[in-house]
């Protein structure tokens, strides 16, 4: 084994014990870096009920309602199987729209509503211009009306 | 076609090879860099969601990608430097690194910047975002080492270490988005495709293309610097022509 040999393999293992040592660690803080729960994990009680945490879904449609003082919203997050309810004071970002993502942040009150401290909208990774954003919409509008009498109900 | 690796491993020999290739790197990034600012300032639409906000990409996306691909050149080379003991591959982790630095710094600031408007906050602590960070701090950390070790080899040596054992935090950055919940959005772009317009796809890749012809240029002008500093006591230096001698450049 020539020197530049042995040099490399103990270059190799270092880098293998020290990939296999992050995974473990990574593995075992594995809920420490999760930035948000979601619905489903709220409503199985895996999120803190004695601290702040954040909850991450889409905007349910139809559910934003604003409160008659203006500044209060009230809206429901889902995950489109479980859903948690949320209320807001303050001011919604730009992208905050019904059917695109959100992060809210706050804890859970008594009666199970999440009242959030403040709202982040979560953008998704597709980029297209207006036009194409209208003809997707019309696209999926089409199929709607196409599937719906034969399932016999509202499709997702 | 067979390439002399052994002899270009020389920083005497590199010297040269480098001062040659700089003045087309430089060429390629400006003219790039042109067209790809033109692609997306001027030729791509506005995004449905975002408006023009999301213009930002064509700058950040190309910066992050640098930030992290420059980080797995330097361990590369540092991983050589190791088992090879070339003095070459020092140098070149030496000069890659602040213009690592520069792009992840440029990712993290212009993401920022985007962040507010879209998001509604400049800094989150999410795994994307803090790897993002982590990352800047390995690019400071390296700099402040060899900065803090006067004899170059050595500073070498232990900069290699540091840069190899940092290299784990780059897969971190890249999956993040997928193992974990993030506010930041999954990838756009990956080997299966795409999910943008093609021509705001064609805009991002012309400035990843400049950022890649940027980086080859200002890194071997940097290292040309640095075998010239490192070198001076060699023979093949002291014979090469002063600048602004009757010989030339």
């Amino acid at each position: 084994m020539k020197p530049r040999h042995k040099r490399l393999a103990i270059v190799g293992c270092a880098l293998a014990a020290l990939a296999a040592t992050t995974a473990l660690v990574l593995n075992a803080f594995e809920d420490n870096l999760l930035f948000f729960f979601s619905p489903s994990q709220v409503q199985a009680r895996e999120a803190p009920a004695d601290r702040a945490f954040r909850v991450g879904g889409l905007v349910e449609p139809g559910s934003v309602r604003r409160q008659s003082d203006g500044v209060t919203v009230a809206f429901v997050i889902t995950d489109t199987a479980k859903t948690v309810p949320v209320t807001y004071r303050g001011i919604l970002p730009d992208l905050f729209q019904e059917g695109k993502g959100v992060v809210a942040r706050g804890r859970l009150d008594a009666e199970g509503v999440f009242r959030a401290d403040q709202v982040l909208a979560r953008h998704d990774e597709n980029y297209m211009p207006p036009e194409a954003a209208h003809a997707v919409e019309q696209a999926k509008k089409a199929q709607r009306s196409l599937a719906q009498p034969a399932a016999g109900g509202p499709a997702k | 076609m067979a390439i002399p690796w052994f002899k270009y491993a020389s920083p005497a020999s590199f010297y040269g090879l480098a001062g040659r290739m700089v003045p087309w790197f430089t060429a390629l990034a400006i003219a790039s860099a042109l067209v790809g600012l033109w692609i997306g300032l001027v030729a791509a639409p506005t995004d449905f969601q975002q408006g023009d906000s999301y213009r930002i990409i064509y700058i950040h996306v190309p910066a992050a990608w640098m930030g992290m691909f420059v980080y797995l050149v330097m361990a590369g080379w540092a991983a050589a430097g190791l088992v090879f003991n070339t003095r070459l591959s020092g140098m070149m982790v030496q000069a890659l690194a602040p213009t690592g630095a520069l792009f992840t710094f440029i990712a993290l600031w212009t993401g920022a910047l985007w962040g507010r408007p879209t998001w509604g906050a400049y800094w989150v602590w999410d795994a994307r975002l803090t790897s993002t960070l982590i990352l800047l701090f390995l690019y400071l950390g390296y700099l402040a080492l060899r900065a803090s070790i006067d004899d170059a080899r050595r500073a070498d040596r232990a900069g290699a270490v540091l840069v190899l054992v940092g290299a784990i935090n780059v897969p971190i950055i890249y999956f993040s988005v997928r193992w974990w919940n993030t506010l930041h959005q999954g990838a756009s772009v990956n080997l299966q495709g795409s999910s943008m317009a093609t021509v705001m796809l064609t805009g991002m890749l012309v400035m990843a293309f400049a950022a890649w012809m940027y980086t080859l240029a200002v890194s071997l002008a940097r290292v040309r610097a640095i075998i010239i500093e490192r070198e001076r006591h060699a023979a093949w230096v002291a014979a090469l022509p002063r600048e602004g001698s009757p010989a030339g450049g």
